[in-house]
């Protein structure tokens, strides 16, 4: 039993990481606190939708092709949006963020073929079962696992070993000497947006068959705030390991205690840590030297 | 003209104006001061020729190219680089990766090409590396190579900047009171780098600085600066000795 436990929680726990990550991405490159995560994970679940469901695509190319849209939409959000808001004041940002989720929701709700209603499309690990271990584990998580487990792996050589990874990183850390080495900060800006949706476009995709696909699943994304703040909120390890324990929490706090602490145990957590290790678990203290 | 050319330069913002007709020459190969009191907009004119912002009128060649026309992440590519008056470095970084990020122009290598590891990969990699160890054993760094900026004293920040500088391969460099902060030791050491620089790797420099035992050793001619304006420009002594400026940096007690 608590072998299963744990595996629910993972993998539920695997889908808030990766919500976090483009969640913490954006706002280490950019400073923007993007509320609108969540729904650009509720747009990945309805491009999968689309492609996979709709247009009969096979699964696998269907992901691919879902994703790829979803960080397109990224991309184009920065282009068109926010880089026009960058220097505001960060109320009117986050204004912006949360809106622009607004807008979403609403134009998945009209669009032919998506509207309102849960809706699922077939995936090949429906209901089949492996056993590890001597244990019977459902597919679907265990894939849930083993993606995220491989796109971390990428997302580390991609800022290890690629110029592109470096180059973000130089613009996150200072914008002025990254410009003057030759990045185009705002190029770059918008290549982190495309790849922080395109991981929340995964885990839309590998949430679908859980939660169903409408309009408000993107609420499920706004679990990746305190996933995020527990790992310290400008930390990729930090919100890999934060999605994870909050995904833990979920599941067991649901099983011995109930469904009613299921729900608010995520943000219990979040107070406590806050209350005791302000930075988060693997936070840095901030501090802008002058 | 082989060099820079600064032509009546102006930028006004929220009614001050920082810089108002400004007007100078740097021949290619020389070396440039611009002197004047706090505040006079020397940063200013810095900021405007990297396009950190964008002059009200007035015009800027160098080599013959309008640097206006360039966005800020393109001056690298003319050529021209620049260090900052309060240090603009990679904070988590390490001295040699600050210096290799000045090699960024230098790469041409594809996320394909970086993602498979090809040779051609490696060879860039490698040679950009050696090239940033270069300068790094040049500028007597190589005891702080691997320590990060954030554990470094500000005196090393500063030759760390003008190292990353040098990685550009500049063909122009902008220094910005390069000796701020720095003791009499080492701006000695930073007069000689200055002059080097210019002589043997034929680098045509412009420099902003407060110290005029450095500006008198190392620049070929001086601009002396006040509230926007030119006050004159010339020879160091002579500039040194022109009654405006020692006027502006007294306040006016003796003119």
């Amino acid at each position: 039993m608590i072998a299963e436990l744990l595996l629910n929680g993972i993998a539920l726990g695997c889908v808030y990481s990766l919500i976090a990550l483009g969640f913490v991405l954006i706002f280490k490159a950019t400073g923007i606190v993007n509320f609108a995560q969540g729904d650009i994970m509720m747009l990945g679940s309805f491009f999968g939708l689309t492609t996979i469901g709709l247009w009969g695509m096979p699964y696998l190319l269907g992901f691919v092709c879902a994703v790829l849209a979803t960080a397109v939409c990224g991309y184009l959000f920065n282009r068109l949006l926010l880089q026009h808001v960058v220097g505001r004041p960060e109320f009117q940002i986050i204004m912006v963020t949360i809106g622009l989720g607004y807008i979403l929701r609403t134009i998945a709700g009209v669009v032919p073929g998506w509207g309102s209603l849960p809706q699922r499309f077939a995936t090949p690990f429906d209901g089949k079962v492996d056993v590890v271990f001597g244990m019977p584990v459902s597919q679907e998580r265990l894939v849930i696992v083993l993606v995220t487990a491989g796109l971390m792996v990428l997302l580390f050589l991609f800022f290890r070993f690629t110029r592109v990874g470096i180059a973000m990183q130089a613009a996150s850390q200072n914008k002025t000497a990254a410009t003057l080495v030759g990045i185009s900060v705002p190029g770059v800006n918008s290549l982190v947006w495309a790849l922080g949706a395109g991981m929340a476009g995964v885990a839309g995709i590998l949430i679908a068959p859980i939660t169903f696909v409408y309009p408000g699943v993107g609420y499920v994304g706004l679990l990746a705030f305190p996933a995020a703040v527990l790992g310290g909120f400008g930390s990729l390890p930090g919100a890999f390991v934060g999605g994870i324990v909050i995904g833990l929490l979920e599941v067991f706090s649901g099983f011995y205690l109930s469904e009613w602490v299921r729900n608010a145990a995520p943000y219990m957590a979040l107070l406590a840590v806050l209350f005791i290790r302000p930075s988060g678990l693997f936070g840095v203290r901030l501090q802008k030297k002058v | 003209m082989q060099g820079l050319e600064v032509r009546h330069l102006s930028m006004s913002f929220g009614g001050i104006h920082a810089v108002r007709d400004v007007s100078f020459e740097v021949p290619a190969g020389s070396i440039f001061s611009i002197i004047g009191p706090n505040g006079a907009g020397k940063t200013t004119i810095f900021n405007l020729l990297t396009r950190v912002a964008t002059p009200s009128g007035g015009e800027v060649l160098f080599d013959g190219t309008n640097l206006l026309g360039l966005r800020q992440n393109q001056i690298a590519r003319r050529g021209i680089a620049r260090t900052f008056q309060n240090l603009e470095l990679f904070q988590d970084a390490t001295v040699v990766e600050n210096v290799l990020a000045g090699r960024h122009i230098n790469f041409s290598t594809s996320i394909w090409q970086e993602a498979l590891g090809v040779a051609e990969t490696r060879r860039q990699e490698d040679a950009n590396r050696a090239e940033a160890d270069r300068i790094v054993d040049y500028l007597g760094l190589r005891r702080f190579r691997d320590t990060p900026i954030a554990y470094l004293p500000y005196g090393i920040c500063k030759i760390v900047e003008l190292g990353r500088a040098l990685a550009v391969k500049p063909r122009l460099l902008l220094l910005d009171e390069p000796a701020a902060g720095l003791n009499a030791t080492e701006t000695q050491r930073m007069a000689h780098w200055i002059r080097d620089i210019n002589t043997s790797l034929n680098v045509t420099v412009v420099l902003i600085e407060h110290d005029m035992r450095l500006v008198e050793e190392v620049s070929h001619r001086v601009l002396a600066m006040e509230s926007g304006r030119v006050l004159t420009v010339g020879e160091p002594q002579e500039v040194q000795r022109h009654p405006e400026v020692i006027a502006a940096y007294l306040g006016g007690v003796i003119a």
